[in-house]
């Protein structure tokens, strides 16, 4: 294949923590020529003409997404770095937060610039401590030496970064509520617009980004434009729309593999070989019956699938909501799919923030089916009402506030439209899943 | 609402922790020196929450009250924010030395994930929430905690453990979590 990692270059490395490893690896030297050679906009530019596009899930197109803020805005302006990363099956922030953290902070810098941000907060949920002391020690030695607070290297830029910790909520993944959580409320995300990019945290223009993303940024102001194009998949000539696939994606493999772990790869690898080749295969000598591509939200893909390209546009062709996180977990040929849809519904029932009607009930009411479904009291109508409920809660439908819902009833319809038969094997024999019912485990 | 509350928090040695406020004067310059990060006072309620419930192991409401008072808010507001993360403990429900919590979603699942949170409820003698008898461990389920490549895994308090899958494994962290 003969791709070179780029974001995971320095990770496992001896001192891939500390400022003065980072720098014998020429960190921040892209930092130092672009304070003194470029302005913001120049900087936007850049981002906006390489195609990258956010690794946070949604696939906005990163620069373009820049370019919202109010110009000649008098400030302040904000950064949200958007480390909450919940989303099931994912596991690459915390990767490059715990082990290369000056990596994502020299991207921090480099868009704060562009953008003028003042103030960045890395908003980190509390599961990831190690990643927090890790990325605090490297904002205490960035401040100390002279890269971040007023006149970074000797700039007339100057910029704060602080850390703020979760609290254990995955609606604070999503922009609006990862600010309202921020301004110390409850994380009920924002009915947009507003984008944040106009009004966000404390009111003011806000960007949040994901800090694959930012990590993208050091490497797209460090080796140009042409590079990040050679990687990836270009736009679809056919499609006026496709905004092409540029870039390295880390790829999180879990579940039913040999070697669950983390890859870098260009865009556009497919499952198969993500499975085969990078996690050394289906675990058991066992063959696969499907994954979820792209953590719980995008749905769920068969095994004959799998030789869908994980890009902005391949899953969506296998009827997956999109990319997502771009993490694969399989599940093998023994898996019931009751008890995998049941742990996906039980996921979003539990963390539905409760502020819209449909969301709050049908997470609710999708959650109490697969609990009748996976003890062997499943009702013949079932089937329809799950298809019913996940079709009318979400932005899609027009019936919610943010997308929990969507990425709650996608896996719903996926899992009963692709496996069909299993359900209504359960329903007609009224078997139990294989699962057994565990004591004192069943607080829920 | 009962302000003389009395209450106490069942630490070690029978004695109570923090039982009625004021906080101690070094948590009350902790969270006042947050402040300035913020261009407003009520962004500093999840770190002092957070600071409040590392020390105490829950937040109390007098805690509540006073966390309200230097923020210039209402507790009401406080105890708003604080009750959608269920993440933070009351009186009722204090924490206990050490919080293990059980990963239950879909990658830990598939490789064990149910069995180790049973296994864990046999060998701790408690069901998920509460807290074994000496005081040291509480034991929770948590939703996806981000170390999938190792799972199934765990948290203590807010630092992973991977690869949680022989019962030798789950032995040796109940005893290095009692001794603490």
């Amino acid at each position: 294949m003969g791709y070179e990692p780029v974001l995971l270059a320095r990770v496992g490395k001896r001192d891939s923590l500390s400022l003065e490893g980072y720098r014998r690896d020429g960190g921040y030297t892209t930092l130092a020529r672009v304070l003194k050679e470029m302005t913001g906009e120049q900087v936007t530019d850049q981002v906006k003409n390489s195609g990258l596009r956010g690794r946070g899930g949604a696939g906005f197109p990163t620069g373009l997404k820049w370019t919202f803020l109010p110009k000649g805005h008098p400030g302040p302006i904000y950064l949200c770095v958007n480390v909450d990363e919940s989303e099931p099956c994912t596991f690459n922030n915390r990767v490059l937060v715990e082990q290369d953290p000056h990596q994502v902070l020299e991207g921090i810098i480099l868009a704060c610039y562009a953008f003028k941000a003042t103030t960045a907060y890395f908003y980190i949920r509390y599961e990831y401590g190690t990643g927090m002391r890790n990325m605090q020690k490297a904002i205490n030695e960035a401040y100390a030496a002279g890269l971040l607070g007023k006149n970074i290297l000797g700039s007339s830029y100057s910029l704060d970064v602080f850390v703020h910790r979760g609290a254990g909520a995955y609606i604070c993944g999503e922009e609006t509520g990862l600010i309202e959580s921020l301004e110390g409320k409850r994380a009920w995300p924002r009915i947009k617009p507003p984008f944040p990019a106009i009004e966000g945290a404390f009111r003011k223009p806000t960007i949040v980004n994901n800090p694959e993303t930012l990590a993208n940024v050091v490497h797209i102001m460090k080796n140009g434009i042409d590079w990040f194009k050679s990687i990836g998949v270009p736009p679809d000539p056919k499609n006026p729309r496709d905004m092409g696939s540029y870039g390295p994606k880390l790829y999180c493999i879990s579940g039913h593999v040999n070697k669950p772990g983390l890859v870098e790869l260009p865009l556009g690898v497919t499952v198969r070989e993500l499975v085969d080749k990078h996690a050394g295969g289906v675990w058991k000598g066992k063959k696969a019956k499907g994954c979820i591509p792209g953590g719980n939200s995008m749905g769920l893909m068969t095994e004959k699938e799998f030789d869908t390209p994980m890009d902005f546009n391949g899953p969506g062709r296998v009827g997956c909501l999109g990319l997502g996180t771009g993490a694969v977990t399989v599940f093998d040929e023994d898996t019931s799919i009751v008890d995998v849809l049941h742990n996906l519904c039980r996921f979003f029932q539990h963390e539905s923030c409760g502020q819209c009607t449909p969301c709050r009930e049908g997470t609710g009411w999708m959650f109490k089916i697969m609990d009748r479904l996976k003890a062997g009291r499943g009702r013949k109508e079932d089937l329809a009402v799950l298809e019913e409920v996940a079709d009318k809660i979400g932005i899609m439908p027009g019936t919610t506030i943010c997308g929990l819902a969507d990425g709650a009833g996608w896996p719903v319809k996926t899992a009963i439209r692709k496996y069909r038969a299993e359900f209504e094997q359960y329903l007609r024999s009224g078997q139990a899943s294989k699962a057994k019912a565990l004591p004192l485990a069943a607080a829920h | 609402m009962n302000p003389a509350n009395t209450h106490s928090h069942p630490a070690e040695n029978g004695k109570p922790a923090c039982s009625s406020g004021p906080l101690p004067a070094k948590l009350r310059e902790q969270i006042i020196a947050l402040l300035p990060r913020y261009p407003n006072k009520q962004a500093v309620t999840l770190p002092a929450l957070h600071l409040v419930q590392d020390e105490l192991r829950r937040v109390p409401l007098w805690a509540i009250r006073e966390i309200a008072g230097i923020l210039d808010l209402s507790p009401a507001e406080v105890h708003d924010t604080m009750s959608f993360y269920g993440f933070f403990r009351t009186d009722e429900n204090p924490l206990g030395k050490t919080r293990l919590w059980v990963c239950r979603s879909l990658a830990c699942q598939l490789r064990g994930g149910d069995e180790l949170l049973a296994e864990f409820c046999d060998k701790l003698g408690v069901a998920p929430t509460q807290t074994t008898a000496d005081g040291k461990i509480t034991l929770e389920f948590a939703e996806c905690i981000g170390a999938c490549e190792g799972a199934p895994a765990v948290m203590v308090d807010d630092t992973h453990r991977h690869s949680l899958d022989k019962p030798e494994k789950v032995d040796a962290l109940i005893k290095e979590l009692r001794a603490r």
